[in-house]
């Protein structure tokens, strides 16, 4: 039995197509996917993203008024939660193994001292409790630890996204509008932050399960195109951002997975997978590939043949941005952007470029 | 659905249009159209090439998934369309209207092969 979202039976009202997401009851499109890639990039779109997780951490017991939440986190994540100063603040960050494996990709949310929240992946939401859990055990931290079923999650992103939430949502505009980017405010029992998986401006919004569909529904009647799983691939594939369980996972580190900038290797700050990190030079990159030739489409586990040996396309898509063919590849390490490589379609040896993501940002081709 | 039912069909979502002078249309329904969702990419076979029944003869790529297109009897390619090449997105928009490839097959026994709008209609409600 697939899980279901709040919104599940709106998607089914809508006529969207559903597919099964990681034990999830998806909706894949409502029509066009590539007309809801352009309603991202031009306008204003929304994604039901409510099989992701949000977990709070709390400190608790006589350590309440304590850093348990921040000093946990220090060590549970590869980026540095020292970062997050001011309240609201986000952070993306790797989830590793000690052995520097990727056991999921999450953004956390700094929100008081003793309260941090952290959104994790649909598919991997009940390993990362059960992770976070035996390591805090290990630590003896006095930490409550609460994963959020209780809380739908809508993303609304596009360059009009923010005006939309507005018109939907009046009583938002005076927290939300000085938000910057990566930037997270509370207005009343919702939580809404200026993050995204698009390369778009942008909010994601949680809330009580029990208002999603009246919230869906204003954001509709204010004009935002609800957009389904399609889209959100073709527009995070333009934006460069990693896909967990397809362009990395648990066999890879975040250095061969493009991710080196969310690691802190420089501090005397200890962390899981550090070590490991530290022992082993990454032999592997990953980056972008445009497709040059004509003659297909790149696609997951095609095998990309470079003067430095041979790689594997980890996503690959059509860009409606673009108007061609782009992926991103797991490349031996040494190969540089602008150089020419070979992909294997159906045999042939199809000529591409290698691109340092992104290929879009903010509605824009950035290929040179 | 939409299923003409002067059209005869293939499991593998072909429809296929006998025409006066022999040879055969092919396309794909409108169901594969639609669950493959927005084309980008179509490649066809050269006339003139000789395939087999069954022999993988196109592909036909969505932002989604590539597929493979089957010949539904042996013959040989006798014209392609190379309006659908330039725009794949007008098979999405009329799957039945805008045609692939025409086939002049080899022996005209093989069309009882194919599936009739209903055979075929029974074919995707056990999908």
């Amino acid at each position: 039995m697939l899980k279901q979202t709040p919104l599940n039976a709106v998607h089914r009202a809508a006529g969207a197509k559903m597919v099964d997401f990681g034990g999830w009851d998806m909706p894949v499109s409502y029509g066009s996917q590539i007309e809801e890639h352009h309603a991202v990039r031009r306008d204003a779109g929304m994604f039901d993203v409510s099989h992701m997780l949000a977990i709070d951490l709390e400190s608790a017991g006589p350590d309440t008024a304590k850093q348990t939440a921040r000093d946990f986190l220090r060590y549970a994540l590869a980026n540095n939660v020292g970062k997050l100063t001011v309240t609201g603040k986000a952070l993306y960050s790797c989830l590793l193994k000690p052995d520097g494996g990727v056991l999921d990709d999450l953004i956390v949310y700094f929100l008081r001292e003793n309260w941090f929240r952290i959104v994790v992946n649909a598919g991997t939401a009940d390993k990362d409790v059960a992770w976070l859990r035996s390591l805090q055990e290990e630590r003896g931290d006095a930490l409550k630890l609460t994963p959020r079923r209780d809380l739908a999650m809508i993303a609304v992103q596009g360059p009009s996204a923010r005006e939309r939430v507005w018109a939907a949502l009046p009583n938002s505009k005076a927290i939300t509008e000085p938000l910057k980017p990566f930037m997270a405010g509370e207005v009343g029992e919702y939580f809404i932050a200026r993050t995204g998986y698009t390369g778009e401006d942008g909010l994601e919004i949680m809330l009580p399960s029990a208002r999603a569909v009246e919230f869906w529904s204003a954001l509709a009647a204010a004009g935002v195109r609800p957009c389904g799983l399609g889209a959100r691939d073709t527009l995070r594939l333009e934006a460069g951002m990693n896909l967990y369980g397809q362009d990395m996972d648990e066999t890879v580190n975040p250095l061969e997975s493009g991710l080196a900038w969310t690691v802190d290797l420089a501090s005397a700050r200890d962390f899981v997978g550090k070590a490991a990190l530290l022992a082993r030079p990454a032999a592997r990159q990953l980056t972008g590939l445009l497709l040059t030739d004509k003659g297909g489409v790149l696609r997951a586990h095609q095998k990309v043949m470079t003067r430095a040996g041979d790689g594997e396309i980890t996503s690959g898509t059509f860009s409606p941005t673009l108007g061609a063919s782009i992926a991103l590849a797991r490349l031996p390490a040494g190969v540089m952007a602008g150089e020419a490589v070979n992909v294997d379609i159906r045999g042939k040896a199809l000529a591409a470029r290698v691109v340092k993501p992104p290929f879009v940002r903010h509605g824009k081709s950035l290929l040179v | 659905m939409d299923l003409p039912a002067d059209l005869k069909y293939t499991a593998s979502h072909e429809w296929i249009r006998s025409e006066a002078d022999g040879t055969l249309t092919i396309g794909i329904t409108d169901h594969a159209q639609e669950a493959l969702g927005d084309l980008v990419f179509i490649e066809l076979p050269a006339v003139g090439r000789k395939v087999k029944a069954g022999e993988v003869c196109a592909v036909v790529e969505s932002v989604k998934a590539a597929s493979d297109i089957y010949a539904p009897v042996s013959g040989e390619v006798s014209a392609t369309n190379e309006q659908v090449v330039a725009s794949p997105e007008m098979v999405n928009a009329d799957a039945y209207g805008n045609w692939l490839y025409k086939l002049r097959p080899d022996d005209i026994a093989e069309l009882a092969s194919l599936l009739d709008a209903a055979a075929y209609a029974a074919v995707v409600a056990e999908e």
